[in-house]
């Protein structure tokens, strides 16, 4: 297993002597375990969320094109077989959203979402954008099944239309609103779910970001994020 | 001035659509319902990704069933739908993002490919009935020894609120076999019973297909 060197938790600072005493008096808490694939980005965005909030944690990997989400000692973390899978204490925490909003209410230094609930919602929106609308209609076993049933080649310019509506959509929800990233100058919750998108996009599936003035506005900061990890 | 209803833009057989119609329901919120039909193209100015349903409320435009929920549960905090305990809460989360994230989008992808010449009849059931046995055979894992009256506990929770639609979906228009899931087909059994998930109904909305003749 790969150990993550990310910043300790105990570097924040105790506003007083007594926190202190008692901080170094209690147990070390055992870190959370992430249970990731180096590709996946539905991992990705895990990653990125406890980078931001400076989690240290342990992480796990998962070798999906070796098969191991089917183990049954994984599947018992998540049974839907996919990875990003949180263990932190007895908490056991498949799917990326509802891991980065436990990790919003269980560490909230540096949160995710505003308090706003128009900007709140645009953030959710935009995480459901990538998370329902684009990254499961790119899943491995329906590209499969597209190329076997409907024609050879035709998964390419699929994922690439599912790719534009989505990312189509996206710029006009951040019109008047984006600024050095989607919601404005601090990265919150929709650019953790698009980074590891436009990344898997650009990378992957060809997309032309030419299109998406606003996401592309922002490549070295999204990839710089992304390489966090 | 008495405060606009909002208004819920909404298809009687969207599965989305109908997880909102419940959680207003549950909390008592009164809306006006407008119907978007399949191919409208004025639909595009208020969602510009063209999904229904979105909700407006006074001035806030709202899309994505999920972002309309957790907008009601901090906007019309009766009747909440998410615990205050993390682990519980990430259940109902987990739960739901399974339904809208593994199951509804890939049947959706089934119907249009159905509708647009791409897939055969088979094939498309075939993909439904993958992706929502896929789906409803985790939930059952992650429920394994849950005796409670629903997903979560003994009041509704998000998980239902997205459960409920699901499990209709397949009953109704996809032929699932719900004994191979029993505590989902415990919990439909009560959901049906309860008030504000009828009123949701698809065949209760005033967009409803009349029945054939």
């Amino acid at each position: 297993t790969e150990r993550c060197r990310g910043p300790l938790l105990h570097w924040l600072p105790a506003t007083n002597q007594s926190e202190l005493r008692m901080a170094s008096a209690e147990a070390p808490a055992a870190r959370p375990i992430l249970y990731s694939y180096w590709r996946s980005s539905c991992s990705h965005r895990v990653r990125i969320a406890l980078n931001l909030k400076g989690i240290d944690y342990e992480y796990r990997a998962v070798n999906l094109l070796k098969g191991e989400q089917s183990d049954p000692e994984f599947m018992k973390l998540n049974p839907m077989k996919f990875v990003p899978a949180l263990v932190d204490g007895d908490a056991v925490i498949g799917d990326s959203y509802a891991i980065a909003l436990y990790l919003e209410d269980k560490y909230p230094q540096r949160p995710l979402l505003p308090q706003d609930l128009k900007k709140k919602a645009l953030n959710i929106q935009i995480a459901s954008i990538v998370c329902s609308g684009i990254q499961p209609l790119h899943n491995l076993t329906l590209v499969r099944f597209i190329e076997q049933k409907v024609g050879t080649g035709e998964s390419i310019p699929w994922v690439q239309q599912q790719i534009d509506r989505g990312f189509t959509a996206v710029e006009n929800m951040i019109k008047g609103c984006a600024g050095k990233f989607a919601m404005g100058d601090e990265v919150q919750l929709a650019d953790v779910f698009l980074a590891p998108q436009i990344f898997a996009a650009v990378t992957r599936y060809q997309t032309d970001m030419v299109l998406h003035f606003h996401l592309l506005s922002s490549p070295q900061l999204y990839l710089s994020l992304s390489l966090m990890n | 001035m008495a405060a606009m209803k909002p208004v819920l833009y909404s298809a009687a057989i969207s599965s989305c659509s109908y997880r909102v119609r419940i959680a207003l329901s549950l909390k008592g919120v009164e809306y006006e319902y407008r119907a978007v039909e399949w191919n409208d193209t004025d639909y595009e100015k208020i969602n510009p990704i063209k999904y229904v349903p979105a909700l407006q409320d006074g001035d806030i435009l709202v899309s994505d069933s999920l972002a309309i929920i957790l907008y009601l549960e901090d906007k019309y905090p009766q009747h909440l739908l998410l615990p205050q305990d993390l682990k519980r809460k990430a259940l109902n989360l987990q739960i739901a993002s399974i339904v809208c994230s593994s199951i509804q989008p890939l049947q959706c992808y089934a119907v249009i490919g159905l509708i647009k010449g791409k897939l055969g009849p088979d094939e498309s059931l075939q993909i439904v009935h993958h992706y929502i046995d896929k789906g409803f055979r985790a939930i059952e894992k992650l429920l394994e020894g849950c005796d409670s009256k629903f997903a979560t506990g003994d009041e509704v929770q998000l998980a239902d609120v997205f459960l409920a639609p699901q499990i209709h979906a397949g009953v109704t228009r996809f032929d699932i076999d719900m004994s191979k899931y029993p505590h989902l087909e415990r919990f439909y059994k009560a959901y049906m019973e309860i008030p504000a998930f009828q009123a949701a109904r698809p065949e209760n909305q005033p967009d409803a297909p009349s029945p054939p003749q």
